[in-house]
C-alpha cells in the first residue's frame, strides 16, 4: 500500500441483535492480517461494535463503511434512525433509552457512545432528529 | 493457570472451543452489561456472565478474554456454540454460581 486506502463496505441488517457484530468481528480479522498492532486492533473493534449495535438496536439497521489507511483507520456507521435529540445527554454514561427487550440481552448500560469516545481518536457525531444518524470513528495507526 | 487445567479441575463442561483450552486466565470479570464488559474486562481473564445469545461471542472476541463461564447449569443456545467454534471462543459451563466459581479461581491463586 504505497497511496490510498483500502475499502470495506456492509450491511448492518434491521432489528437483528443476534447477528450484530459480525461487520465488527470481520474488521477486526482484516486488521490482525495487514499487521497492525494488536491494542490499536481492539480500541478500532471495539469502537466499531458498539456503534454498529447502536445502529440495531436505536436506528433499524444501517450501512458500515470503513477505509484503512496507512497512518489511520476511518469507521463511518449510517442509519436513517430517529437520529439523537440530545447528543450531550446520549454520551453521558449510564444513559439509555434502550428497550426492555434488548436490555434482557445485556445492551443497554448507556456506555456504548462513552466506550467509543473513549477508544476512538477522533469521533463525530453528525445526527438529525427524524432523518438518522452517521457517527464516525477514527483510530491513527501511528 | 491454563484454561484446560481450571476446567478439569471443577468438572466444567466444554460447550464450545476445545482446541483454545491452552489459553491463559490471568483474571476474572463477572458483569452482564455488555458494554460494560467491553470498557472493563481485560485480556486473558475468564468472564463468567449469565447471558448465552450470540452476542457474548463477539464480546469475548472484542476484549480477547480467555473463555467465557456460564454458570449454574443455564444452557447455551446452539448458533452461540456455532459462532463461538467460528471465532475461536471458549465457553465453558458449570453448576457452580458466580460466586463459586471466583473463590475456586481465587483458590487456584488466578489474578494473584
Ligand atoms: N444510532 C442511533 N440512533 C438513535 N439513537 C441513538 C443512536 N445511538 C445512540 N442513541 C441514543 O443514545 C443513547 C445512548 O447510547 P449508548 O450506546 O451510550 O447506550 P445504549 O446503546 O443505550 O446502551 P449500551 O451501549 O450500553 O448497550 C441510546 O440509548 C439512544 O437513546
Ligand atoms: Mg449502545
Amino acid at each position: 500500500m504505497t497511496e490510498g486506502c483500502l475499502e470495506l463496505n456492509y450491511d448492518i441488517p434491521a432489528n437483528d441483535f443476534l447477528h450484530a457484530g459480525e461487520a465488527s468481528s470481520s474488521v477486526k480479522k482484516m486488521l490482525n492480517q495487514l499487521g497492525v498492532d494488536p491494542d490499536k486492533v481492539k480500541k478500532t473493534a471495539i469502537s466499531m461494535y458498539e456503534a454498529e449495535i447502536n445502529a440495531v438496536i436505536h436506528a433499524d439497521g444501517g450501512a458500515a463503511h470503513i477505509e484503512i489507511w496507512k497512518d489511520k483507520v476511518v469507521i463511518k456507521i449510517c442509519d436513517k434512525g430517529p437520529g439523537i435529540p440530545n447528543v450531550e445527554l446520549a454520551m453521558q454514561e449510564g444513559y439509555t433509552t434502550a428497550p426492555d427487550h434488548v436490555r434482557d440481552m445485556g445492551f443497554g448500560a448507556g456506555m456504548g457512545l462513552p466506550n467509543m469516545k473513549r477508544y476512538a481518536d477522533s469521533l463525530d457525531i453528525d445526527t438529525a432528529v427524524g432523518k438518522g444518524t452517521t457517527v464516525t470513528i477514527t483510530v491513527f495507526l501511528k | 493457570m491454563k484454561v484446560l487445567e481450571f476446567a478439569e479441575k471443577f468438572g466444567m463442561k466444554v460447550w464450545a472451543g476445545e482446541n483454545k483450552l491452552q489459553n491463559d486466565i490471568t483474571g476474572v470479570y463477572v458483569c452482564d452489561l455488555l458494554s460494560w464488559v467491553m470498557s472493563h474486562a481485560s485480556k486473558g481473564d475468564a468472564w463468567i456472565t449469565v447471558h448465552t445469545n450470540l452476542n457474548i461471542a463477539a464480546v469475548a472476541l472484542l476484549t480477547e478474554v480467555a473463555c467465557v463461564i456460564v454458570p449454574e447449569n443455564i444452557n447455551v443456545e446452539p448458533e452461540t456454540i456455532t459462532r463461538a467454534e467460528n471465532e475461536g471462543i471458549v465457553i465453558l459451563g458449570t453448576d457452580l454460581n458466580s460466586y463459586e466459581i471466583c473463590c475456586r479461581a481465587y483458590e487456584c491463586g488466578v489474578g494473584k
